[in-house]
């Protein structure tokens, strides 16, 4: 390998790492304070998509005929973006309010099989949509795609954003929970629900607008997967949700800037291991994450918390 | 009720008699009986619908032009619902029932390997009009079929890449976990090798993976003419388009997976330049191919697809094997079939020892989006 190809090796591990990141934050944070693997995050994920992909073809015309050049364009992302954000957060809501919250106080492994339910029902259940439908769909380019030299490596716009998006959400992820009220309430919860509750935080809403925020995250995920990678079906989120689960551990699960780490490594493994050889590169990927494991099974930045008694 | 009892027995007595000489009589009469299998009904409905049709036109040609060993040709088609179980019954059903001399049929290939043990253990010969799996003409002697085998297709594209377009170096890329695309990824390598070309770079993918640049870049950094996808049409978009974003400008062969309208809605401008292998093309200029066009549109009012062709020469291959064996029985049939050398819709075809057919294959073009017959290639 010389140095021009594995400096696009690293953008390509970049790009796949962004996609990860976006997933892993929802679950990480979503984990961080309700205790809770939800599986179906992968979903939420798959739902932001199909929601602006609905979205583009219900008002695209409408808008690209009520505007002119690039106005047009720019508010129509702005919308379908608010509108994959809203469907995402809306669908996590639902499944809380529905699924999770009635098995609050129940054993976690209860939990743990409901969010597998949860995830194989958004799975099956707009395979069997007429609207929606088990076949796969181009995805519209909303953006135009434009290619930018980097030295020797050649990058699209689509990578630019999908980084850019990544780090502000993370950003705005850490503030949130370290600098707001409902960041301390948060924390608070993710410590001692019990407590929390007599110190008067109302845990349910606090859970709920965790859920909020995560599948709203998880739908701009979405959004952006289906930009840069312009095909979606039901099942798209089984796969990226597994490894952005597999980063959020790496990263330390909880840890929200150990959630972007991880997916960055784990991009950057993959695409490597897989340019070294592509039979069994997803296999090397994977045993780095073994190995790490095996030294820090706390993840990358997670801290190490003794038992509760 | 005693009285009623033996009125019902003297019913049956009589209906059973008159049923006896019915059936008596079907056995003298004067028509040729052939079977026919397709799923007509359930999951791949259209391939049935469109099989059926195929095997339709041939009868009814064949019928107004003087029949078969001066009989008439009568076609008893089945529908086997695109399952292995239904298969079997109506297979078993045409063969004691329904006495058929001979079985065009089925389209998928785990539905013929349900149907091929049956024709082989009743000696009644048969030829599927596409099922593609290898192991369905390894059943035994009396099984044939229209369509090439995938691996096939591997190896016409390499031809079509180094002698059409010209290219010295290729690269594959394909999924590990499909037979299908790994065979044909295989099966290129092997004769773009042969035909003095360098593969430069044979990458594997995940299966359901959206993300191919790690195996891009490595394949575009090693220069290659022409990239080889043996793919189906949704991942070949991806493919396509990531290739183009890495900066690959040259042609993209690839296999009948991408035989698709929706090629081109995930593909976009990626897919232009390229090129794949397929059955037939109803732009194919041959006068053989327009003529069976013109004759399906008029009776049927739509463009026949592939699998209408391939049936229609299916049926038009037993029918020849009928003729040229003089004879219904089952042995001469057999022997003719394999001796066959017709000019049919998809071509000159000619069965090798496995009773897979060698005939050429049809290069189409993605050009503005649109599919374009570009070239004929023999094997």
């Amino acid at each position: 390998m010389d140095i021009s190809t594995i400096l696009q090796q690293i953008f390509n591990g970049l790009q796949l790492g962004s996609i990860y990141a976006l997933i892993a934050l929802g679950y990480t944070m979503v984990y961080g304070i309700v205790r809770l693997i939800n599986f179906a995050h992968g979903d939420f994920y798959m739902i932001g998509a199909y929601a602006s992909y609905g979205l583009f073809f219900a008002i695209g015309t409408l808008v690209a005929s009520s505007f002119s050049g690039p106005t047009a364009a720019i508010i129509l992302f702005i919308i379908i973006l608010l509108g994959s954000m809203i469907s995402g957060g809306t669908i996590a809501l639902l499944a809380n309010q529905f699924a999770y919250k009635p098995l609050r106080n129940k054993p976690r492994l209860s939990s743990l099989i409901t969010a597998i339910g949860v995830s194989m029902f958004l799975e099956y259940f707009l395979s069997a949509l007429p609207v929606v439908g088990p076949s796969y769909r181009g995805f519209p380019e909303l953006i135009k795609k434009t290619t930018y030299n980097f030295g020797p490596a050649i990058v699209s716009n689509f990578v630019l954003l999908d980084l850019g998006v990544a780090a502000i959400l993370m950003i705005f992820l850490t503030v949130l929970v370290r600098y707001t009220k409902i960041g301390k309430a948060m924390r608070a919860v993710s410590q001692d629900k019990d407590a929390a509750k007599l110190m008067g935080i109302n845990i349910e809403s606090v859970i709920a607008t965790t859920f909020l925020i995560g599948g709203s995250f998880a739908g701009v995920a979405g959004l952006l997967a289906g930009l840069t990678y312009p095909r979606i079906y039901p099942y798209m989120g089984i796969l990226p949700g597994l490894k952005a689960f597999i980063a959020a551990v790496l990263g330390g699960i909880g840890n929200i800037p150990g959630a972007v780490l991880g997916s960055y490594i784990m991009g950057i493994a993959e695409t490597f291991a897989t340019a070294v050889n592509s039979l069994i590169g997803e296999g090397i990927a994977f045993a780095i994450l073994i190995v790490v494991l095996l030294f820090r099974p706390q993840g990358l930045l997670g801290e190490k918390v003794a038992d509760k008694i | 009720m005693k009285r009623n009892l033996r009125i019902l027995l003297f019913t049956l007595a009589i209906l059973l008699v008159i049923g006896l000489i019915f059936s008596g009589c079907k056995k003298e009469a004067t028509e040729i009986v052939i079977g026919g299998v397709g799923p007509v009904s359930g999951e791949a409905a259209t391939f049935g619908q469109s099989t059926k049709e195929g095997c339709e036109l041939a009868v009814e040609e064949w019928n107004a032009a003087g029949g078969l060993l001066g009989k008439n040709i009568k076609l008893i088609y089945q529908d086997d619902k695109g399952d292995p179980t239904e298969a079997a019954t109506v297979w078993t059903k045409l063969i004691t029932q329904d006495k058929v001399v001979a079985i065009v049929g089925t389209v998928m290939s785990k539905c013929s390997l349900a149907g091929a043990p049956i024709s082989q253990q009743y000696k009644v010969p048969m030829i599927s009009p596409t099922s593609t799996n290898p192991k369905v003409t390894e059943v035994g002697d009396y099984i044939f079929r229209a369509c090439f085998i995938d691996p096939f297709q591997g190896t016409v594209g390499a031809k079509f890449a180094y002698e059409n377009l010209k290219a010295r170096k290729a690269a594959c890329i394909f999924d590990v976990g499909n037979d299908y695309t790994k065979g044909l990824a295989e099966f290129f390598r092997d004769k773009f090798t042969e035909l003095g070309g360098t593969i430069v770079a044979f990458e594997a993918h995940p299966t359901g993976t959206t993300d191919f640049k790690a195996q891009l870049t490595k394949i575009i950094a090693a220069k290659p003419d022409v990239i080889y996808i043996s793919d189906y049409y949704n991942d070949v978009g991806l493919i396509a388009k990531q290739a183009r974003e890495l900066g690959f400008n040259g042609p993209l062969v690839g296999g009948d997976g991408w035989d698709s309208p929706d090629l081109v809605k995930i593909g976009g401008t990626a897919v232009e330049n390229g090129y794949f292998t397929n059955h037939f093309s109803k732009d194919d200029p041959r006068p053989i191919v327009q003529e069976f066009v013109k004759k399906y549109q008029a009776k049927f009012g739509k463009v026949p697809d592939a699998l209408a062709a391939l049936a229609y020469d299916a049926m038009q291959i037993m029918l020849d094997a009928i003729k040229r064996a003089g004879s219904t029985d089952p042995e001469k049939i057999k022997k003719a079939l394999a001796e066959t050398n017709i000019n049919v819709v998809s071509g000159l075809i000619t069965f090798d020892k496995n009773r897979n057919p060698i005939k050429s294959a049809v290069i189409i073009a993605i050009k503005n989006g649109q599919q374009v017959y570009q070239a004929t290639v023999n094997p």
